[in-house]
């Protein structure tokens, strides 16, 4: 199996491209969702011990509103797409077209949740589809779990897997980011994909797109 | 002369002592155990951030004690002895091992949460210190700060509100 670190320049470069393209296809349908322009900024794959993975996310402590889902097939791993607590009430008062709707504290709108889990599931999906037809692997995500916790919290869960063979993980991170508008001037941001492939699923990606181990 | 409170903390995978009047603390605890040991005379204290339950999980040469509940509860506790704590009057309170997301026809992965509750609690009654307090379980993340002046452990939640133990 792959050690995480012997992992090339080469490879993270190919992982990279795995982002973009994964990325690439989801902020298309998040655009279209909306109805309005999505910029992905280019994204990284990185290699993070686990404290600096939740800090790509704004800190353990930090409130996130997430969708996590388990991909399973041939190169098993985790996926997430962490919104902040406003960003995320932000798109879910888009797709209902209610102002009302907020996360500030429970019980949540069920309808907004729904929506919510939707939209990830909408994301997830273009972005696995995007990335199976780019490695011809058969991949398809789990059904989705909603998360509005600490990030620690709900990051660690992807996690897992990789903390079994490793103390570093390898993301793949793409932000997303709402252009600017009135209500968002700055065009603030965020969105993150954190896609984590499981520790035997990389030399799988390398060999589907025909990288071979010495490369 | 106004003295400066130190928070010593502990990150995911970590493990690290406190004496009084400093403060130790650990943040987004969702399936992972935060566990305190402590002498409360010697006013010292231990916490670890367990992310898994058990060591014969690993599948890595060099292993972080700290990641795993049965290694991480034994190494705390000869860190604490070494400091001057006292193994018999060493007692102890655990936070977290939640379950953040409900999927049904799961791996044994998913059910993480509570294992490491159960490994961590093993583990202590294998070196006989009790347990005085335990906010475990549920789907919420924790963050948990421990006091070796009072023996205070206060969790923070974002849902749940705060408590103390």
């Amino acid at each position: 199996m792959l050690s995480i670190n012997e992992i090339s320049d080469l490879k993270l470069d190919i992982l990279k491209e795995i982002g973009n393209i994964g990325a690439g296809h989801a902020a298309t349908s998040l655009s279209a969702l909306l109805n309005r322009k999505i910029d992905m900024r280019v994204p990284g794959a990185r290699i993070v011990s686990f404290e600096e993975m939740m800090n790509l996310a704004g800190g353990a402590e930090t409130v996130v509103a997430s969708i996590f889902l388990r991909i399973e097939g041939d190169a098993p791993g985790s996926m997430f797409f962490i919104l902040s607590i406003a960003q995320a009430e932000r798109f879910v008062q888009q797709l209902l077209g209610d102002k009302s709707f907020t996360l500030a504290e429970p019980p949540y709108d069920e309808l907004g949740v729904s929506a919510f889990k939707e939209l990830g599931n909408i994301l997830s999906g273009s972005y696995l589809t995007a990335l199976s037809e780019f490695t011809k692997l058969s991949l398809y995500p789990s059904v989705p779990g909603v998360g509005i916790d600490m990030a620690g919290a709900i990051i660690s869960y992807g996690l897992l897997e990789i903390s079994q063979t490793s103390d570093f993980a390898i993301v793949i991170d793409t932000i997303l980011k709402e252009e600017d508008t009135e209500n968002n001037p700055a065009g603030d941001v965020k969105g993150h994909f954190f896609l984590l492939p499981d520790p035997e699923s990389f030399e799988i990606i390398f060999q589907s797109l025909g990288v071979t181990s010495n490369d | 002369m106004t003295s400066v409170l130190n928070i010593v903390k502990v990150g995911i995978a970590d493990l690290n002592i406190v004496k009084a009047p400093d403060l130790i603390r650990t943040t987004g605890l969702g399936s992972c155990v935060g566990v305190v040991i402590y002498d409360k005379a010697r006013r010292i204290a231990g916490m670890a951030h367990v992310m898994l339950p058990d060591s014969a999980l690993g599948k890595q040469g060099l292993m972080n004690k700290a990641k795993y509940g049965d290694t991480a509860v034994k190494e705390l506790t000869e860190i604490l002895v070494a400091n001057g704590a006292r193994l018999a009057a060493l007692q102890a309170k655990l936070a977290g091992g939640a379950q953040m997301f409900q999927f049904s026809g799961s791996s044994d992965v998913l059910r993480i949460g509570p294992r490491n509750v159960e490994s961590v609690l093993l583990a202590l009654k294998k070196l006989n210190i009790p347990v005085t307090g335990q906010d475990v379980g549920g789907n919420n993340g924790r963050t948990i700060e421990f006091s070796p002046e009072t023996c205070i452990l206060s969790i923070r939640t974002i849902n749940k509100g705060n408590s103390e133990l």
